[in-house]
């Protein structure tokens, strides 16, 4: 037990979350949910609207604090800490991808990948040196002093990777990351993530497309109602080919 | 982190553009109103001390008080100061030289134009380098007057300009005779121009034929006194009234003399610029204060609007602090840009309106800038943009994570 929790970087413990809404309503939009992620694992996390999933994600990346259970971000318990000190934590090891990009509008490609690095405190030479390179890394080379604004979704998607990969993160949080993009940035999106966890980062996806969970992650962790309805894994990772995703798509 | 946040704060500024522009319009009148005040003030002062001829600050003037309501210093006087006053003051110990001086009004005649004008005796001797070195006499055209000159006289400036200032038809050059009280006396030189209306249509002769041509005879007109130190002004001038009420035979509280010091000269000056500026102080602090408002209600729009953006920050490791900071400098920002512009407007309204003054009475003051006044002008206004952010600043930095991200 105590080997295998070695190289577990995210832990949730029978957690809960549980909205009080007016008129003594409680909704529980997620019921006890207990997964354990490993170093260098692609786990998606999939479920239809409603099903909990958001709330789920908030938690795994420690953007909430669960009303019971407990969470764990590299063997600490993070509701023993402050606010700040969480973000800080978060900040180092999570990278985040969201669906809408969430880039900031006023920076430039550059600026909005350096971010993470400011509130981690880095000199500025060193954030320069290293938004230069992750830019460089998605293929963004030539679109370093771009505002978002003048980016297509594909390219401002590949600035959010290179954001996520700022301060060197252990686990990369992807929410939806192509549910705004067209197929076949979409699968480029994918292939870069992919690649990402071949590196060694472990990859979390929040997906309701079954075909995307199922032809990347090797875990998939299917949410209904707020609760874990099953799990798959598959013991050799298969890579399924992009021609057969169309074909399964229809 | 603080660097970062200025960096942050200015591209959310330039980021809003017109937005940022229209919150610090409060400030900036505010803040233009202000310097310009205090710009247009200092030039004031300088303007009406020329006005008054007072262009050296070290001498005290003495004038004998009593029907002294029209008509130049001295004259009309039912007790006019003397010779015996004078030779007092002159004794004095804090009292390095005493020089008489008399101004008579008269009648001139040039050109076949008969006008009416002042005349004002020059002393003999070493008195005559310190009268025009108080001053600051010097010649345009021609010479200055010098001991044993008789029949000659040195005229102001506006006898001499273009534009025939003093009325009489034509210039007067050095060589050319003019009347005076009906006696001719041969112009030799012409001063510079003062940028005062009595300095520059002032006749100026030794005083002995002024005496001859009036008929004064022991009478003063005025007195300059040049203290010995500069710090011995106060204690100069108790001391001169101590020895003129003796003189004069008069107790205190019932003078019939006036000693004043540059300080005092200016005094009626000041009282006028102080009311003006206490109200317009107040307009300014009001504009200010509005300004102030004004930055708040931006910024606490800027808040709402931006609360997604906050989430993002804080979902990529920005701290509360952070947050803060970025939102509190940019609204110190926003102040100091609205000090800054309402600096440059200010003196540029200050610059002006010294010129349409200078125009307006025919002086020439110079504005003065109040660099110490600025610095603290724009420190100031930063600090009224930081105050005005705290609270849209707060309320920024305790978004919670989650909802911010929803938008």
């Amino acid at each position: 037990m105590q080997k295998e929790d070695e190289n577990i970087i995210i832990r949730l413990d029978n957690i809960s979350k549980i909205y009080e809404m007016a008129d003594d309503v409680r909704v529980k939009a997620v019921d006890g949910i207990s997964l354990k992620i490993k170093e260098g694992e692609f786990v998606a996390v999939m479920g239809p609207s409603g099903s909990g999933k958001s709330t789920a994600m908030n938690m795994i990346g420690s953007l909430d604090i669960p009303t019971h259970g407990k969470i764990f971000l590299d063997n600490e318990n993070i509701a023993e800490f402050e606010e700040s000190e969480l973000a800080q934590l978060r900040g180092k090891k999570i990278g985040f991808i969201f669906q809408s990009f969430n880039l900031v509008p006023n920076l430039t490609t550059k600026e909005n990948v350096m971010l993470p690095m400011i509130f981690q405190g880095l000199d500025k030479e060193e954030r320069v040196e290293k938004a230069e390179e992750l830019l460089k890394k998605v293929d963004l080379g030539d679109r370093m002093d771009h505002y978002p604004n003048q980016l297509s979704g594909g390219q401002m998607q590949r600035v959010a990777i290179a954001r996520s990969l700022a301060n060197d993160p252990e686990v990369i949080l992807a929410d939806e990351p192509t549910g705004n993009l067209d197929t076949k940035t979409g699968e480029m999106v994918m292939s870069f993530l992919k690649k990402l966890n071949s590196d060694g980062k472990t990859i979390i996806m929040v997906t309701h497309d079954p075909d995307l969970a199922q032809s990347h992650a090797n875990v998939v962790y299917w949410l209904r109602d707020g609760k874990v309805e099953k799990i798959t894994r598959r013991k050799n990772h298969i890579h399924i080919s992009e021609k057969e995703l169309k074909v399964r798509r229809g | 982190m603080i660097r970062d946040s200025f960096f942050l704060a200015f591209k959310n500024i330039r980021h809003k553009g017109l937005r940022s522009w229209l919150t610090i319009l409060g400030i900036f009148i505010g803040i233009t109103t202000v310097v310009a005040l205090i710009s247009l003030g200092n030039g004031l002062k300088d303007a009406v001390n020329a006005q008054f001829g007072i262009s050296s600050t070290e001498v005290i003037t003495i004038q004998a008080g009593g029907l002294n309501s029209y008509g130049p210093p001295g004259s009309g006087s039912v007790d006019p100061l003397t010779l015996e006053d004078l030779d007092a003051i002159k004794r004095l110990g804090t009292v390095e030289r005493a020089v008489r001086r008399n101004i008579e009004s008269g009648k001139l005649e040039f050109n076949d134009i008969v006008g009416f004008g002042f005349a004002g005796s020059i002393p003999d001797g070493e008195d005559r380098d310190f009268v025009y070195d108080m001053m600051e006499l010097e010649a345009e055209v021609g010479r200055l007057l010098k001991d044993g000159d008789g029949k000659k006289i040195v005229l102001g400036y506006n006898f001499y300009a273009e534009g025939d200032k003093a009325g009489f038809g034509k210039r007067i050059y050095p060589g050319d005779m003019i009347l005076l009280q009906d006696e001719n006396f041969e112009v030799v030189g012409i001063t510079k121009k003062q940028g005062s209306f009595l300095l520059d249509n002032m006749v100026l002769m030794n005083n002995k034929p002024l005496e001859e041509l009036m008929g004064y005879g022991d009478n003063v007109g005025l007195i300059a006194v040049k203290v010995k130190n500069k710090d011995l002004m106060e204690e100069a001038k108790l001391e001169i009234e101590k020895t003129l009420r003796k003189t004069r035979d008069v107790d205190e509280g019932e003078e019939n003399f006036e000693v004043s010091t540059p300080e005092a000269a200016l005094g009626t000056v000041n009282q006028v610029l102080t009311g003006v500026g206490i109200f317009v102080g107040l307009v300014a602090g009001i504009s200010i204060f509005v300004g102030g408002i004004g930055i708040i209600n931006t910024m606490t729009t800027s808040v709402l609007e931006r609360r997604k953006e906050i989430g993002i920050m804080k979902a990529i490791g920005a701290k509360n602090s952070h947050i803060f900071m970025m939102f509190f400098v940019e609204s110190g920002l926003m102040g100091l840009m609205g000090g800054i512009v309402g600096v440059l407007f200010g003196v540029t309204i200050g610059y002006l309106g010294i010129s349409g003054i200078n125009n307006f009475i025919g002086i020439e003051s110079q504005i003065k800038l109040d660099y110490m006044l600025m610095s603290l002008t724009l420190i100031g206004s930063f600090v009224i943009g930081s105050l005005a952010g705290i609270a849209p600043a707060m309320q920024a930095a305790k978004q919670n994570p989650v909802d911010a991200l929803r938008g």
